[in-house]
């Protein structure tokens, strides 16, 4: 239904408004609100029968009223107009500009809410971003065209370490550095400033285009922004070629402005009251990412989003986990003993680690290395658990060579500042060096060979001993 | 029927859409909406409206629209070519879509699951003038080269076969006519509604293992061909590599792999890894067995609950032929959420976390289309479904609907372990809490197969696990140096079983597949270094003294070790650990 406007509202409950003698709205469609003062919101078609649809607002329905306000049917779906002028442009949570800068103007108009990616048409994300962060790349390393959040909780320098990631992140072998398309979903204007700071700071302004939605922002908004923010992303990564890294963040502000639309429309809430279909949503959003057989670019995703109460089985981490491939968690014992940054190793998780380490990646101990490092810090933090209680002269010896590598693991390799950025070498030596006071029997997880090609020798020569 | 055509469509809310004028509609008939043509299923019917749920996206979709009954119920066509194809959640091979519209899946593209003009060989087996029965194989298609594709007589037929006929085919042709009261054609392909079990004459009890190669499946907690197991794990535990791992090394002869909300990149690794595999037994890639459905998480709601009836209807059919078929699920909770969202679209009363009453229901009828069986045939031929779910449960919390109720229907339970993921130690499945109800029943096949003394073996290694258990507990009071040596020497070969035995990587060449002589040979081994341990301690030797004997650090080489060249290894570990056991009972009473 195209450019047709009615004055039948008959009902606006929260965000929501109930038009009546609307016959044939468009499931999705857009809808512009006139209020009374002429003022003109945004809106989307969510729900559509013969003679009544309802319509999201995306704003304050502060002043709507029932009589004065006429809805105009606007005939399609939610678009973006995409072009190359986007990189270097500041907009606000619905796309429009907030730099004082023209509107974009395109030819290019893109769903906003795109097709899925045909899992045959999908390229393996393969190539080992280096991130310069040890406990990233050493333990859970990142690949372009994977999606991988940061699970942190509030107090916890989460922004920190996504700017560091946009700064230092690079492809091995190549000096072409990533565009960055940023979302900010309901944060606080301080926090979206550090990150502008950060960005103007590293030069990557200019590359890079941000999608603002406040906390000061109609809570509405926050529906479209990420889905803004990606669809520009694929824009750059499909049409353009460019390498795109995109970083969302809030996400658990998206989930509540969700949440807030379910409860308008009196929907079964599902856990926690938030909707059935949560879930389905978010991977509507996370699952736009990756790399295309035959086209260059690609689209990596850092989702950032506060656990409540520091609780990794809330709905909101607990579905995004189902979803994503890894995560990376903030701990706040670590940032409270001063390690920066603060990434507890042993929750956090690269699924696609495996595609992009090894021989011809990184190197070919890569894997079993991080898998020693794992093993011996779990049984170094539950020795140094054990030894609260009965003493660290009750362990065993074996115990306390473990409780050893395990304080070594924190103070050297995961804690490493938010400034350094350390190669890969770097790091896989750092690793092995912390493995140097293990006997070879205690390395169960490394084959031989590679011990005897890295393992550093420490003063005893314990480690080559057993053969 | 007739089909009407002032059907129009009324209101639409996401994935579900009301209609008014289908009469004559029958529950779960499919129907193509608007000028899209999206396909949906009438899952509700009250008076002259019909409640839709739709398998594509419906932006866009306005009410007033026309809408089309296909009068069928959502069914399949099996034949030829279903292997190798990796299809979605309504069996649109997706190859063939990337084709004909991109990289994006776009809506209303209704493609035919198999190849329609591809000509296959049929070779007749069975001659013009003689008497079929149902389920009778008149001829067979070498589908791939490690799979013959049998070419059935229907479950409700039989009569003379008075036209056959040798030659090359299409999947529409018909290759034969039987005759009862009328003359009926018999085609390469048939079809099936996909909601409907496929018969069988009856279930058979379990008495063989379904071989894995993963240690802690086959040893500790082994699946029987045709059972039901049930993985549960909170996310990053291991569900989706364990069920990789029994696609790729699972001895069956075919594999069916549902990837139900799936990721989309771990889709595509399924995809680039399987058609590089070969199969340890036949030399030939993994994929000409296997079928693949993936639905990914983005994907809509609505195909995603159709892909596990999709994906069991097609193992059902390669049972039916007699072959041995295993189909994991990945994941069924996403299935059950895809239930859960749909009904409260329909407004049901919601029952336990919002999940549909009839929930329980649904899986347990899943599971039930599992079994070995005597197929209906005339020579009582025998096939085999085994079903491998894993569940997703909400926060890693097995006390939620979806893993409860399948933990009712399934007989095998292989618990993932978030602790024991978080260390790396994989497969994160914990050895106190999985159980499996099939061991009593496989004892027999163990003890022919591989060795008498397995139970055994197995009994001992599972007990010291359970006493490394309780004696960590007290460790936890009084600290390690406070044990006395015998209990130190338990915690010792423990720690053998749990990291020389029970981890083991899925990426490892060499230690990705472990047959099941090898793993007698691996836990004999470990558990011979016990008893001497123990022995030796008895005299008065320390278990710090026995643990660093060379022989014990022999024994984690066992498993990087490839099969031809264990007997050496195993050899110069038990000379080893004899001599030194020895020597040092020698030094003791000196």
């Amino acid at each position: 239904m195209s450019n047709v406007s009615f004055k039948t509202l008959d009902k606006i409950a929260g965000p929501l408004i109930f038009v009546k003698g609307v016959d044939n709205a468009a499931y999705g469609e857009m809808v512009e609100i006139k209020l009374p003062d002429g003022e003109r919101l945004p809106g989307q078609v969510l729900d559509t029968s013969q003679g009544l649809a309802v319509v999201q607002v995306f704003g304050p329905t502060i002043g709507l009223n029932t009589t004065g306000t006429s809805t105009k049917f606007l005939g399609e779906a939610a678009t973006l107009a995409v072009s190359d002028e986007m990189l270097g442009r500041v907009f606000d949570g619905l796309g429009n500009p907030r730099d004082n800068g023209p509107k974009i103007v395109s030819k290019e108009k893109l769903d906003l809410v795109g097709a899925g990616i045909n899992p045959y048409s999908r390229e393996e994300p393969s190539e080992f971003i280096q991130t310069g962060i040890s406990n990233i790349d050493g333990m859970n390393t990142l690949v372009r065209g994977q999606k991988l959040p940061i699970m942190s909780a509030s107090g916890l320098p989460h922004n920190q370490l996504a700017a560091q990631i946009a700064r230092q992140a690079k492809v091995l072998g190549t000096e072409e550095s990533f565009s960055v398309v940023f979302a900010a979903i309901g944060i606080t204007s301080e926090e979206s400033n550090y990150f502008i700071k950060q960005f103007e700071e590293s030069g990557a302004l200019e590359r890079t285009a941000l999608f603002l939605n406040l906390s000061s922002d109609p809570s509405m908004e926050r529906i479209l922004t990420p889905r803004l923010a990606l669809t520009t992303a694929e824009f750059l990564a499909y049409e353009r070629g460019m390498h795109v890294l995109v970083i969302l963040t809030d996400m658990t502000n998206y989930c509540e402005a969700l949440r807030e639309i379910a409860a308008a429309r009196e929907e079964v809430p599902g856990r926690r009251g938030y909707p059935g279909y949560l879930y389905t949503d978010l991977a509507s959003i996370y699952e736009r990412a990756g790399k295309i057989k035959g086209r260059q670019g690609s689209v990596t995703q850092i989702p950032i989003l506060t656990m409540p109460a520091d609780d990794i089985t809330h709905p909101i981490p607990d579905l995004t986990g189902y979803i994503t491939e890894g995560q990376i968690v903030m701990s706040r014992e670590l940032h409270r003993a001063n390690i920066q940054p603060p990434v507890d190793v042993l929750t956090s998780l690269s699924r696609l680690m495996n595609q992009g380490i090894g021989q011809g990646r990184t190197r070919e101990d890569h894997r079993q290395l991080a898998d020693q490092l794992y093993s011996a810090y779990a049984q170094g933090k539950d020795a140094r658990a054990l030894a609260a209680i009965v003493g660290e002269g009750a362990l065993s010896d074996l115990d306390k060579k473990f409780l050893g590598v395990a304080n070594n693991f924190e103070q050297k390799f995961v804690n490493q500042g938010l400034d350094e950025n350390r190669s890969i070498e770097q790091t896989l030596s750092i690793g092995w060096d912390l493995l140097s006071g293990l006997s070879e029997t205690e390395l169960t997880r490394i084959k031989p060979e590679f011990i005897a090609k890295y393992a550093k020798k420490t003063s005893t020569g314990d480690t080559k001993k057993s053969e | 029927m007739t089909v009407l055509t002032d059907a129009i469509v009324t209101r639409i809310s996401g994935p579900v859409v009301a209609a008014k004028g289908l009469e004559g509609a029958r529950m779960f008939d499919i129907v193509r909406i608007g000028e899209m043509g999206l396909v949906g299923e009438i899952i509700r019917l009250e008076g002259n409206t019909a409640q839709i749920q739709v398998y594509e996206d419906t932006t866009g979709l306005k009410p007033g629209e026309k809408i089309v009954n296909t009068n069928r119920p959502l069914s399949m066509q099996l034949g030829p070519g279903l292997l190798t194809s990796i299809f979605d959640g309504i069996q649109r091979p997706l190859d063939v879509l990337r084709e004909e519209s991109g990289d994006f899946i776009s809506r209303g593209k209704m493609i035919p699951a198999l190849d329609q003009k591809k000509k296959w060989d049929f070779i007749p087996v069975k001659k013009k003038g003689e008497q079929v029965v149902p389920g009778e194989i008149i001829g067979e298609v070498q589908e791939t080269p490690l799979i013959k594709h049998k070419i059935m007589i229907p479950h409700n037929l039989s009569g003379e076969l008075v036209d056959i006929s040798e030659g090359q085919f299409t999947v529409n042709d018909n290759v034969a006519s039987v005759k009862n009261s009328k003359t009926i054609d018999i085609g390469l392909s048939s079809w099936w509604t996909v909601r409907t079990p496929r018969p069988v004459l009856r279930k058979l009890p379990p008495e063989e293992p379904l071989i894995t190669g993963q240690r802690i499946l086959d040893t500790f907690f082994p699946i029987a061909k045709g059972g039901t197991a049930c993985i549960p794990g909170p996310f990053g535990s291991g569900k989706t590599v364990i069920q990789q791992q029994l696609a790729k090394w699972a001895d069956s002869e075919i594999i069916v792999y549902i990837g139900c909300g799936e990721r989309g990149n771990e889709m595509c690794d399924v995809l680039t890894s399987f058609p590089k595999l070969i199969d340890p037994k036949s030399k030939r890639p993994l994929m000409e067995r296997t079928i693949l459905v993936a639905n990914t998480s983005n994907m809509p709601v609505a195909a995603r609950e159709a892909s596990i009836y999709t994906g069991i209807t097609m193992g059902e059919y390669y049972r039916d032929m007699g072959y041995g078929v295993a189909l994991m699920a990945d994941s069924t909770s996403r299935w059950a959420e895809a239930l859960r969202e749909i009904s409260g679209r329909l407004e049901e009363m919601p029952g336990e976390e919002g999940y549909p009453a009839y929930l329980g229901r649904r899986l347990a009828e899943f599971y039930e289309r599992s079994g070995k069986s005597i197929l209906i045939s005339p020579e009582e031929r025998q096939g085999s479904l085994s079903l491998i779910g894993a569940v997703s449960p909400p926060g890693g919390d097995f006390s939620e609907p979806v893993s409860q109720n399948t933990l009712r229907v399934t007989r095998v339970f292989w618990a993932l372990d978030a602790n024991l993921a978080n260390r790396r130690h994989f497969p994160a499945i914990n050895w106190l809490t999985s159980y499996s109800l099939y061991v009593d029943d496989l004892a027999d096949w163990y003890k022919s197969k591989v060795s008498k003394d397995w139970i055994d073996l197995r009994k001992e290694a599972l007990e010291l696990l359970q006493k490394e258990s309780e004696l960590q507990e007290i460790v936890q009071l009084v600290g390690y140096d406070a044990l006395p040596e015998p209990e130190k020497g338990v915690l010792d070969i423990a720690r053998s079983i749990r990291e020389d035995y029970l981890q083991q990587s899925a990426f490892d060449e060499v230690d990705t597949y472990t047959s099941i002589q090898k793993q007698y040979k691996m836990l004999q081994i470990i558990l011979e270094f016990g008893r001497l341990e123990a022995d030796a301690i008895k005299k008065g030797i320390t278990a710090a003294n026995a643990s660093s004997l060379t022989s014990r650090g022999m024994i984690p080489k066992m498993k990087w070790t490839k099969e031809d060249q264990l007997e050496q290894l195993v050899n110069d570990i038990k000379s080893k650990m004899k001599q030194e056991f020895d020597n040092l009972s020698k030094e003791i009473s000196n």
